[in-house]
């Protein structure tokens, strides 16, 4: 193993699962609130879509644990737990989910639209659209003479865009360091991955631009953390792009409301059977790392940070009606 | 009096220079694009730039533009300054994407946080038989959505001044260069687009309007090829005694507002010019701040000469057919005169 697991490694990764799926699942009550009785999407504290990734929490944990703030990575529109495990400011992109003025984006981006140059960390509502930004990070950290590195994730549903053939391509012939994370949750909203894509791994897709691609099955944390860390070292090292395939869970639907007539209803229940939560604890435990107590101070401070984060969202203002004409141009 | 020794420039090299002087002075600033390496770049403005910057400054890219232009922004993210070369303008149709809903929205949508100082150029206009996917102008387009600054030179003293100052702007750039005065070779242009260009690296601001010539009778207003066609039309009127004003607009975003609007208040009457298709272009948007703003200056209705609504034919009289020509010009303003 390129980089070894340590206890508080796997305890960090832990933590950050937890307080990704307790932002996610406290998200979808509040976003709830005043869509009763009639189901209306700008209605309530958080207008518009939100697409959530509960279930998804190992492929954002496990890579983004080798990063540094100075690592880039860019996002689809499904991506809050990649902007947790990046260390983006929960309480702003809390505020910036509400639309408010304190907000990452000052409620200009709103969920699938997050920027902060902080932590170098970007989503998209464009599927496909940010592969190629995250090559030009790359470019610029290899011309700046940096050992940063660049990671574009996508779903499954991302990578029959052309772009993701682009970014492949150029990240390879111009052998930079780019980490590719592929997410493969099965579903393009609501059209399955055996449909749409014409070979079962799109880790495959790799030996066409001649760089590595490693497939990673059953969302699996350490398998992750351990591919991740090889594909980032070998990055920094100069050594070039990979492709990572992560077999992912999508828990909910493509977005919060969404009927989900397009899945068996038992396919979510078989997918929570493997709670990759549950799965960590088990396997922590197993090692002697972790107790059920730990777990359960682990949840309590996971759920006070997050309470935290969503209690500044709802008290923050929000932004002036007039602010809407600012920051067209810098 | 001591004349100013002239340093007549084509375009092309004019706009070489200004990219070669920025990059002397900036290392964040770096061109990317399709044969912009040892060719120089299709319409030359990379000419001997890779021979001096080498292969990682002015990088030669595959035909990937989605990919490269997806590639400007997050360089532009992590503090670079790229210029890229989409060659002819008609090609944004396979990077929309990453020009409208990318690299023109990120800056407001991340509610101010990131910059992309990006410029693209792109070469435009007709005039060659190059038929409808290469010789379109299409700038309104980048107009019409906000966060693009758009510019478009009509001789080689702008396009210098407008490139480096483009290069300095913090937003994105489209700049857009004409292949009728661009000056290299099998592409001819008119005697005065080429023009005194100072050695010194200089700058023009984006946003302002130059006046070719001054006039009472009739205000009009072009951009790129079309400025030349207006100043010979100009010549042919005032020896009819019909004193045209000629603006050229310079930069579509921002826009001149007050430079045209003080000129038909002089002149009460307006035509513009537009090598652009017609409709929900470029001749619209400024008859409609002229009829919002200075109506009642107006002693004629305003009159627009663009491309008729089709694209771009092949064949020499078909093209020149649709596209404005001076005798054109020469009579749209004969009519709104007598």
């Amino acid at each position: 193993m390129v980089v070894e697991l340590r206890k508080e490694t796997a305890i960090e990764m832990l933590y950050t699962m937890l307080k990704i799926r307790k932002f996610e699942e406290t998200i979808k009550d509040i976003y709830a609130e005043g869509k009763k009785p009639v189901f209306d999407l700008s209605a309530g504290p958080i207008p518009g879509f939100v697409h959530l990734s509960a279930g998804q929490e190992p492929a954002a944990v496990g890579v983004c644990i080798h990063l540094r703030a100075d690592d880039f990575v860019s996002a689809a529109h499904r991506a809050h737990h990649i902007a947790i495990a990046k260390g983006v400011d929960l309480k702003r992109l809390a505020a910036e989910i509400f639309g408010k003025k304190t907000g990452l984006c000052k409620g200009k981006g709103g969920h699938m639209h997050l920027f902060d140059p902080q932590k170098n960390f970007s989503c998209n509502g464009i599927v496909g659209a940010s592969f190629p930004h995250a090559v030009g990070a790359a470019l610029a950290y290899k011309m700046q003479g940096k050992d940063s590195v660049a990671v574009a994730y996508g779903g499954d549903g991302a990578a029959n865009q052309g772009t993701f053939h682009e970014a492949l391509n150029l990240a390879a012939i111009w052998k930079l360091p780019v980490i590719f994370v592929i997410e493969d949750n099965m579903w393009a909203l609501s059209f399955p991955k055996r449909l749409s894509t014409a070979i079962s791994r799109n880790s495959d897709r790799a030996s066409a631009y001649g760089i590595p691609g490693v497939f990673i099955p059953d969302n699996d944390l350490f398998r992750i953390f351990e591919v991740a860390g090889e594909a980032i070292k070998r990055a920094r090292e100069g050594g070039g792009p990979t492709l990572i395939e992560i077999e992912t869970y999508r828990f909910y639907g493509h977005y919060v409301g969404d009927p989900e007539r397009y899945r068996a209803k038992d396919e979510v229940e078989k997918l929570r059977a493997k709670d990759p939560i549950n799965r960590v604890k088990e396997q922590l435990i197993q090692k002697g790392w972790l107790t059920d107590k730990e777990f359960e101070e682990l949840v309590f401070r996971a759920s006070a940070e997050v309470d935290e984060a969503i209690n500044f969202a709802r008290e923050s203002p929000y932004p002036d009606p007039e602010e809407a004409l600012q920051d067209v141009f810098a | 009096m001591a004349r100013i020794a002239e340093r007549r420039l084509r375009m092309y090299k004019a706009i070489a220079e200004a990219i070669d002087q920025e990059m002397e002075r900036d290392n964040t600033i770096f061109v990317m694009g399709e044969d912009v390496g040892v060719y120089g770049g299709v319409f030359g403005i990379t000419r001997g730039l890779y021979q001096k910057y080498g292969p990682e400054y002015v990088r030669d890219t595959p035909l990937s533009e989605a990919g490269v232009i997806g590639a400007a922004i997050g360089a532009a993210a992590v503090g670079m300054r790229p210029i890229v070369d989409l060659q002819f303008v008609d090609f944004i149709g396979v990077c929309f994407d990453q020009i409208f809903n990318q690299l023109a929205k990120i800056h407001y949508m991340s509610g101010g946080n990131v910059k992309l100082p990006v410029v693209i150029t792109a070469a435009i206009g007709g005039g060659l038989s190059f038929a409808a996917h290469h010789s379109q102008v299409l700038y309104s387009i980048f107009a019409h959505v906000p966060g693009l600054k758009v510019v478009v030179p009509s001789n080689s003293y702008d396009a210098k001044g407008l490139m480096i100052q483009s290069i300095r702007d913090d937003n994105p750039v489209i700049y857009c260069i004409h292949k009728r005065l661009i000056g290299v070779p099998g592409m001819p242009c008119p005697e005065t687009a080429i023009t005194h260009v100072p050695e010194e690296p200089y700058t023009i601001p984006l946003g302002k309007a130059s006046i070719k010539k001054e006039g009472e009778d009739v205000t009009i207003v072009a951009a790129a090829l079309m400025v030349h066609r207006a100043i010979e039309a100009a010549e042919m009127l005032s020896r009819e005694g019909i004193d045209a004003e000629i603006i050229d607009v310079r930069t579509l975003v921002p826009l001149d507002k007050d430079t045209i609007i003080n000129s038909v208040k002089k002149t009460g009457r307006l035509l513009i010019v537009d090598e652009d298709y017609k409709s929900y272009g470029m001749t619209g948007e400024i008859a409609a701040i002229v009829a919002e703003e200075a109506w009642e200056y107006l002693d004629a209705p305003i009159r627009r000469l663009a491309v008729p609504d089709v694209p771009i034919p092949f064949s020499r009289p078909l093209e020149d057919y649709i596209i404005p020509s001076t005798e054109k010009i020469y009579k749209t303003v004969k009519e709104m005169i007598k």
